[in-house]
């Protein structure tokens, strides 16, 4: 099946602007938790180097979908998905895919800031550990900084990289996890409400890397606020119950919602 | 239906102010206090029990920890080993101590010629007294030759003597002037005042409470006993007959016998045991020989009294003024008891100790711990993370938990059964006893091994599933390291259960007497709490202090166990 944006799409499903690439195409992508079908029939093209807002109620299916990028569902027994999502051309669904290997290269940052109960220097230096990303310890040294201080951590750490990763501030916590998922270099990173456990200064911490990376990185990321969605995201998603109701620029969503139930959510009628 | 249309809605309102609401919250708070109540009873009640438990068990076990000895001067004759085998440890240790010690001891109570004294002296000390003089000498040879200063250890009656369960004395002067007919053998002692006078009132005292005793005892068997105990009515109603007799005429010389309170007169640095008195003279037998048959002046001799009949207790009149004289002399020495902990069991209980049995549990436990950690740990882990939840799995896992409930017996047959009579492995050998309580262990560690698993938050799970460690490594980086302290409370907690277990290893034959420290898995050998067991079925009393003291070595490794179960468990408490 040719993915590119010339294949006849379902009518939800947005061209991207002229210019942009598409990094993750998803093609009427179905999930069930058992008896219930908790996303239906989902397309969407996300463009590589920018950040894509999922929003939408709690229960509408977002989370799910971002959790079927990196294949984090596979772990949920009862979970099913069919129809096709491809990161660069390449089925992610595919039987001979090393799931591993594409979660190293989808990174994800939770919801509730998750470091290991490790040492600040080994939360980031597991994941390339494990890759043998690095030849040496010096490497690894080089890795740990370099990451840490694309996540804006390094200046507030560096003279304690052996203290414990728990030990640190909510918003510290939150910026170590995207640290340690960066540091094993992955195309896209993927980020289930990053802020919604944190204070207003840390997520403002937070919006700026994000809109940092977004240089560098496929940023996907699903939010409750309203807000956030319009400060840091290039273009938006809106869920509802399990369908994909609306995606497109930002801005566009914002001020010209094309869906009535988008305009509702979005001028806080309902959700 | 009932038409309310029209009839105005019921108004709820909260009530705070009356009768009714007062009553409330007072029943209220008599319940909380009732419960606190309750609470606090039962905790002081299982305080209780505990606190009794304990006192009792520590009362009696203490005084298992120290032992009493001899010290004395040994000659040790110039041919006790021939010359030219004195380097040689075999003919050291092979020689007959025997005599040696036999002529310390007479050289330290001078007089004793009769077999009978003699006998009853040498009987005071351990079989196991030449112990401390062998390794001396082994340790030197040249001493052979030479007069040796060794404490020899005392046997289990006269350590007990020493230990307090011997007999209330009880002395006072004698107030007129005794003459002594005599210095060994049957002797009497006349007297210039009526010194006796009291003992006999005394004794015939006691006569009579003893008779009264017996009637009452005469009376309830007559009423309960029905013809079954006719003869031994009337063997009592005998005694008490010839009891009032003896009460009832004043000047017959009375007979003491071991019935009754020992009676002595210490005089010219002898010792007399009177067997008949009057109130100016008495007759005995001489226990420690007098140095002359000279007069003894007022106050110059003694008249003493062993409160506790001979018949009751466990040592002789003649033993107590033996080990009276020995600490009159300071020569008894009040030690701890080393032998406890490096010997192993024995049939005399001066000479039982724990050792073997120590070792023997220190093995069985190695055993258990190297099987059933790796195998319930990993077991724990494949069931928590990798079974796939279908029929089997749930099956397993209701096995396992029904198998933490089985009596303990049981894993001992299924040893029995299987181990020795199947594999034929060697009989009462740690590693079968290993092997059982292994089985006997792996639920509790396996279940408490998932509760750990479980407890880890699966946000670390998704977190290095989210940097891309697959599925196992997840669960062996992150996971398991940070169940560990659970685990280990777990396992600590199994293996002091394992500790105290003792039905299932009577099954595969390790209740036996073992001597000898086992030294490999497959020697015979005893465990602690098979070792209490054993102990506490002896009729010695010394080994009721050794039951005591085994339990309190048991104890305190349950209390240090659990005490590290604690510890790890504070310590590496996370929270998330």
């Amino acid at each position: 099946m040719d993915m590119s944006q010339q294949t006849l799409m379902p009518e939800k499903a947005v061209l991207l602007p002229v210019g942009t690439s598409a990094k993750v195409v998803a093609r009427n992508v179905n999930v069930y938790y058992g008896e219930k079908h908790a996303l239906k029939d989902v397309s969407i093209d996300v463009p590589d180097k920018s950040v894509t807002a999922f929003i939408g109620p709690s229960g509408c299916g977002k989370s799910t979908f971002l959790r079927c990028i990196n294949r984090m569902n596979d772990t949920i027994p009862i979970c099913r998905v069919t129809g096709k999502i491809t990161i660069d051309g390449q089925d992610i669904y595919d039987p001979a895919l090393d799931v591993v290997q594409l979660r190293a290269r989808v990174g994800m940052v939770f919801q509730k800031p998750n470091p290991f109960p490790k040492s600040i220097y080994e939360n980031v230096a597991y994941g390339p550990r494990i890759h043998g990303m690095a030849r040496s310890k010096s490497d690894l040294d080089q890795i740990v900084e370099n990451s840490l201080k694309k996540a804006s951590l390094w200046e507030e750490v560096k003279n304690r990289l052996q203290d414990s990763g728990t030990a640190l501030s909510g918003g510290q916590q939150q910026r170590l996890c995207i640290a340690r998922a960066i540091a094993v270099s992955p195309d896209i990173i993927l980020m289930d409400e990053p802020c919604s456990a944190l204070d207003p200064i840390a997520t403002a911490k937070i919006e700026e890397l994000i809109d940092e990376l977004s240089r560098n990185f496929c940023i996907i990321i699903v939010t409750h606020s309203m807000q956030q969605a319009a400060r840091v995201s290039k273009r938006t998603a809106f869920f509802h119950l399990g369908l994909l109701l609306e995606e497109g620029e930002t801005n566009q969503m914002f001020t010209n919602p094309t869906n009535e139930r988008t305009q509702a959510y979005i001028t806080g009628r309902f959700g | 239906m009932t038409d309310i249309a029209g009839a105005a809605a019921p108004v709820f309102r909260l009530d705070v102010t009356s009768d009714a609401a007062k009553r409330r919250i007072r029943k209220r708070y008599a319940a909380e206090a009732r419960f606190k109540a309750y609470g606090l009873a039962a905790l002081g009640v299982t305080t209780l029990f505990v606190g009794a438990l304990i006192f009792d068990i520590i009362r009696n076990g203490i005084p298992a920890f120290t032992q009493h000895s001899l010290t004395m001067d040994v000659a040790v004759p110039a041919d006790f080993v021939p010359a030219d085998k004195r380097s040689d440890p075999l003919a050291i240790r092979g020689a007959d101590y025997f005599p040696v010690t036999r002529d310390a001891l007479k050289a330290a109570i001078p007089g004793i010629e009769s077999r009978r004294g003699e006998r009853t002296l040498t009987r005071l000390l351990s079989t196991g007294a030449p112990g401390v003089l062998r390794d001396r000498l082994l340790a030197d040879p040249d001493l052979i030759g030479k007069t040796v200063k060794v404490p020899l250890l005392l046997s289990d009656d006269a350590d007990l003597y020493f230990k307090g369960s011997g007999t209330p004395i009880i002395k006072r002067s004698g107030i007129g002037t005794a003459t002594p007919s005599g210095t060994t053998g049957e002797i009497t002692i006349l007297t210039s005042a009526n010194d006796f006078a009291a003992e006999v009132v005394s004794i015939k005292q006691a006569a009579k409470e003893k008779a009264d005793g017996q009637a009452i005892e005469a009376a309830r068997l007559t009423t309960f006993g029905g013809q079954s105990v006719a003869q031994r009515v009337s063997e009592i109603n005998a005694e008490i007959a010839a009891l009032r007799a003896r009460v009832d005429s004043p000047k017959v010389e009375e007979v003491l016998d071991g019935k009754l309170p020992s009676k002595l007169v210490e005089i010219n640095g002898g010792l007399v045991k009177l067997t008949k008195l009057t109130d100016v003279s008495v007759a005995g037998e001489v226990l420690l020989p007098l140095s002359s048959t000279d007069d003894a002046k007022p106050g110059d001799w003694k008249v003493i009294t062993y409160a506790t009949p001979e018949s009751n207790r466990k040592v002789s009149d003649q033993e107590v003024a033996f080990l009276e004289r020995f600490r009159e002399k300071g020569m008894v020495d009040r030690h701890f008891n080393t032998l406890f902990f490096t010997s192993g069991d024995s049939r005399e209980p001066e000479l039982a100790g724990i050792r073997s049995a120590l070792i023997g549990s220190a093995l069985t436990l190695f055993v258990t711990l190297a099987l059933c950690l790796p195998i319930g740990v990993l077991a724990a882990v494949y069931l928590e993370e990798f079974a796939p939840k279908n029929r089997i799995t749930d099956l397993i896992e209701v096995n396992i938990n029904n198998l933490a409930a089985v009596p303990s017996i049981v894993f001992g047959l299924l040893g029995l059964a299987v181990f020795l009579n199947f594999f034929n492995f060697p009989r009462s050998a740690p590693v079968v006893g290993g092997l059982v309580l292994a089985l006997l262990v792996l639920p509790t560690i396996i279940i408490a091994s998932r509760a750990a698993l479980k407890a880890v938050p699966p946000s670390i799970k998704e977190a290095a599933l989210g940097v891309g460690a697959s599925h196992q490594q997840a669960v062996f980086h992150h996971v398991l390291p940070l169940a560990m302290p659970g685990i280990m409370t777990g396992t600590i907690i199994g293996m002091a259960h394992a500790l105290g277990e003792t039905a299932p290893l009577l099954m595969i034959g390790m209740v036996a007497f073992i001597v000898d420290v086992p030294t490999a898995l497959t020697d015979a050998a005893t465990v602690l709490p098979v070792q209490i067991y054993l102990w506490s079925d002896l009729p010695e009393v010394a080994f009721k202090l050794k039951t005591a003291g085994a339990i309190m070595v048991l104890l305190g490794f349950l209390f240090l166990m659990n005490g590290a179960a604690i510890y790890l468990r504070k310590k590496f408490e996370r929270r998330w």
